[in-house]
């Protein structure tokens, strides 16, 4: 059962990560970023480490994303 | 940013101070649980970028002040340097508050238990330091962001006016 959860995290690090590259919209691509990190933060906590995993999901999900929105609120939507 | 919806707002009004304590917490047990000053901080943080998304910009602009950010900035720094400068009779870093009683200073028994809160000496004391050094500074980061893109937009308007 660990073993089925361990790897569907695994594949939808990499899922998420090949949508993170393949959106045209640059919005849908940052939220695909975020869930990539959403994803790596439960990694790090299936592979027992919790501290990085807080970490993880605070800067990565959290603030990172929000740094990505606020400058795409300053450039164009869609990438050329 | 533009403001959001009503419903966004007040959900944000409501939930976002839970994600403050829970960071405090965070910060306040570093030296019991997981996590510590550095990831309490960035947790505290996420609250600042909560108001920018669902307030707007210019609401939020109104009510933080980043000369506060950047004394809280210090002043965590400046306890943390002082925490270790204050054991330098011993050795830089030592941890002169431990085992002493008062602040952070109770003995832990021995065999398992599930920690003393006010035990550890500098570590807890050090947390808090970078807690608040963390929160000021990745606050910061979100505030001087949005303002270097409101120049942006701003110019950009005056060239469409153009």
């Amino acid at each position: 059962m660990a073993d089925v959860v361990h790897t569907a995290v695994l594949v939808l690090i990499v899922v998420s990560a090949f949508f993170a590259a393949w959106f045209r919209d640059l919005l849908a691509a940052v939220i695909s970023l975020a869930i990539m990190s959403l994803m790596i933060s439960l990694e790090f906590y299936i592979l027992q480490a919790p501290d990085v995993a807080i970490a993880e999901a605070g800067i990565g999900a959290g603030l990172s994303t929000a740094i990505y929105m606020i400058a795409l609120r300053a450039c164009k939507r869609t990438r050329r | 940013m533009n403001p959001l919806s009503l419903i966004v707002r007040t959900v944000c009004n409501v939930f976002a101070w839970f994600m403050v304590i829970f960071g405090a917490y965070i910060i306040v047990h570093g030296h019991l649980s997981p996590g510590g000053g550095f990831q309490g901080g960035a947790v505290v943080a996420t609250f600042i970028a909560f108001l920018l998304v669902a307030h707007g910009g210019k609401r939020l602009l109104g009510w933080v002040k980043e000369g506060l950010f950047s004394a809280v900035e210090s002043t965590g720094l400046l306890i943390f340097l002082g925490a270790g400068l204050f054991g330098i009779s011993t050795t830089f870093f030592y941890n002169f508050l431990a085992k002493k009683g008062g602040l952070f200073g109770s003995v832990v028994p021995l065999g398992s238990n599930t920690g003393v809160l006010n035990s550890s000496g500098t570590i807890a004391l050090m947390n808090l330091a970078v807690g608040l050094e963390v929160v000021a500074g990745l606050s910061l980061i979100i505030v001087y962001m949005f303002k270097g893109i409101r120049l942006e937009l701003d110019r950009e308007e005056e060239s469409h006016d153009r």
